[in-house]
């Protein structure tokens, strides 16, 4: 088990960390906009790494948590005036922690296949519920009109309302939650749980209770995802209900898989790939008539990752910066 | 008047059981005898209905659409399984839901191209438009009628297929233990082909019998993907018994939420499947605990 990367690829994280802080420099709206979705989707795609690739618990529903917990940055901020970081961040994450631990229960009781379709139903229950009813704008989506501030008493230190500063914080939130994630795979739990991955069997006869090991890394991945969700209901302010979709759950199997399933940081990079091409297949420039039909495209891409590219970027990335030598990551 | 509006909701639940049925069966065979979870099974249903669309247009009756129909859907299961499904037989699940979702897209976006965004109606075949009367007030619809009936002689030829003849043995043997149907020299290729030609061929008739029932619009096949999911995890993965039962508890469960809790009606069979998830893990039928 290594989930610590090798240090030449901490290395390149790093300078690739440093990277992205110069992106404000730019100045440039538009990537520094896409850019902040990238990262927050990198946090998205990390949490479901950590259910599908450590835990090898395949979950299809991930997205609800992502959408719920930015529906929750929805239902508690006002239309006033900017609502505290200090405790809505925190209230939005027991909210998906809660939604996390009830689907968590009853799904982690399946296995194989009907954990897939199970954790899509429930997923699926979520979207309808803010489909359906109108707790929160219904099919038009929520909004969120004033990011929340971080306040010390009467001093602003930090507004998500500013691109600049919600960029930073994305950037820090990613790097912490990447180090906290690293960390908890490291410790006895996170021991256990890849132990689960590999054989269950094994790990109950050795007398681990390994239905509440899998329903505590579910509920884990679920409130990493809320995060996510939570960032991302401050970039735009808008909260549709697609965030919650099916879809959605799917696009994060896919940036895991094109980043490289089971390494953690592989997954970010898999986000920034996939929204990426996105872009590229929606540039009437280069792909003129065709990028009105860019989500075949997408499609087309998405076969061809599975087919030819099982590893994934992080399996490339930690072959290529082997020391000689080295021990072929499996 | 109550009783009799009580029989029209039933009416109407087992219908939509039914028509529920023909697209999880298929769902609940390939899963269980190749082993591959295809989340493109909706898109076949929503083939199928737009095919109705299209066909019905053209010839001007949808018997003749059915007719013309069902070949098209069983050759694109066939090109379907040959280009892509084939190369999921001894992949994880993750690969195949990632597959298969790739699909989704692509059908999705071609539908676009080829039929619009708009809601298409297909109509009620002449000889079917009429209602037969309940009391003065209350009247059901023929179509449904013959819907049910067409669903429930499919269901026994299906019944009929798998138990009695020797394609449905080699379906059986398939499900109980794939390596020992290739060891006994059955030749698995063909019949992989041809459980999964089966399956969209189930699922597309499903879609253009609902035609004229529902409307046709794009993105029908998810939500039906999504309820046919419910259905297998009820019913248990690969029972065909349990797809029945299943679907038939999910319809009724469906129409009876519209009537008593139209607020979450929507969230009313994910209830019905936690409840059973709770009880029986993997499902009434499941033979996996």
């Amino acid at each position: 088990m290594t989930v610590l990367p090798s240090k030449r690829v901490l290395v390149l994280l790093a300078l690739f960390a440093a990277a992205l802080a110069l992106v404000p420099l730019s100045g440039d709206k538009y990537w520094i906009k896409l850019v902040t979705r990238m990262m927050v989707l990198g946090i998205f795609a990390m949490s479901l790494d950590f259910i599908v690739g450590f835990t090898g618990l395949v979950s299809f529903g991930h997205a609800a948590f992502f959408g719920f917990s930015a529906y929750m940055l929805h239902l508690v901020s006002s239309e006033e005036e900017a609502v505290n970081l200090i405790w809505a961040l925190p209230a939005c994450l027991a909210a998906t922690g809660v939604l996390a631990a009830v689907v968590g229960a009853l799904s982690v009781r399946t296995r194989g296949i009907y954990f897939i379709m199970v954790t899509l139903a429930f997923a699926q229950m979520v979207f309808y519920f803010f489909h359906d009813s109108d707790i929160a704008g219904g099919s038009d989506g929520a909004f969120i009109y004033f990011p929340p501030a971080l306040m010390m008493g009467e001093w602003m230190a930090l507004d998500l309302g500013d691109r600049n500063a919600l960029y930073l914080f994305c950037l820090g939130s990613l790097v912490a939650l990447y180090a906290f994630l690293v960390v908890l795979l490291r410790s006895p739990f996170g021991q256990v749980i890849q132990g689960i991955k590999v054989n269950e069997h094994r790990m109950r006869a050795l007398g681990y209770n390994t239905y509440r090991y899998k329903w505590m890394a579910f509920v884990i991945a679920g409130v990493v995802g809320g995060y996510a969700g939570f960032l991302f209901g401050c970039i735009d302010g808008f909260v549709p209900p697609e965030l919650l979709s099916w879809r959605e759950s799917g696009l994060g199997l896919v940036m895991v898989t094109l980043g490289g399933i089971g390494t953690l940081f592989g997954p970010v990079f898999g986000a920034f790939a996939l929204l990426g091409v996105e872009e590229l297949l929606r540039d009437r420039h280069l792909f003129g008539a065709l990028a009105e039909h860019w989500q075949m495209m997408l499609g087309a891409f998405v076969i061809a990752v599975v087919l030819f590219m099982s590893n994934g970027i992080g399996g490339q990335v930690m072959r290529i910066v082997r020391r000689p030598g080295e021990e072929e990551p499996s | 008047m109550d009783g009799l509006f009580f029989l029209i909701q039933t009416l109407n639940g087992i219908q939509y059981g039914l028509l529920l049925f023909l697209i999880a069966s298929g769902l609940s065979i390939v899963f269980g005898i190749m082993g591959v979870i295809n989340l493109a099974h909706g898109s076949f249903y929503m083939v199928g209905a737009y095919l109705a669309y299209s066909l019905t247009q053209w010839t001007g009756s949808l018997p003749l659409a059915l007719i013309l129909g069902i070949p098209m859907t069983i050759a694109l299961g066939f090109v379907i399984e040959r280009l892509f499904i084939i190369h999921l037989y001894h992949r994880d699940h993750l690969q195949q839901v990632l597959l298969t979702f790739g699909l989704i897209l692509i059908f999705n976006e071609l539908q676009q191209v080829i039929w619009g965004g708009d809601p298409l109606a297909v109509p009620v075949p002449e000889l079917l438009r009429g209602s037969v009367p309940l009391s003065d007030t209350l009247s059901y619809p023929v179509y449904r009628l013959f819907l049910s009936a067409v669903c429930l002689v499919l269901a026994g030829v299906m019944y009929f297929v798998i138990g009695h003849t020797r394609l449905g043995m080699r379906i059986r043997a398939g499900a109980a233990n794939r390596q020992m149907v290739e060891a006994l020299g059955i030749n698995v290729r063909l019949l992989y082909s041809v459980v999964f030609a089966i399956g969209v061929a189930l699922a597309s008739v499903a879609g253009m019998l609902a035609a004229p029932v529902e409307t046709v619009y794009p993105g029908m096949g998810e939500q039906v993907l999504i309820v046919c999911f419910v259905v297998v995890v009820i019913g248990g993965i690969g029972s065909i018994r349990g797809a029945f039962i299943g679907a038939i508890a999910i319809g009724l469960a469906d129409v009876y939420g519209q009537v008593f809790l139209p607020d979450i009606a929507s969230v009313a069979i994910y209830g019905l499947m936690a409840a059973i998830l709770l009880w029986r893990p993997a499902g009434l039928f499941g033979r996996d605990a």
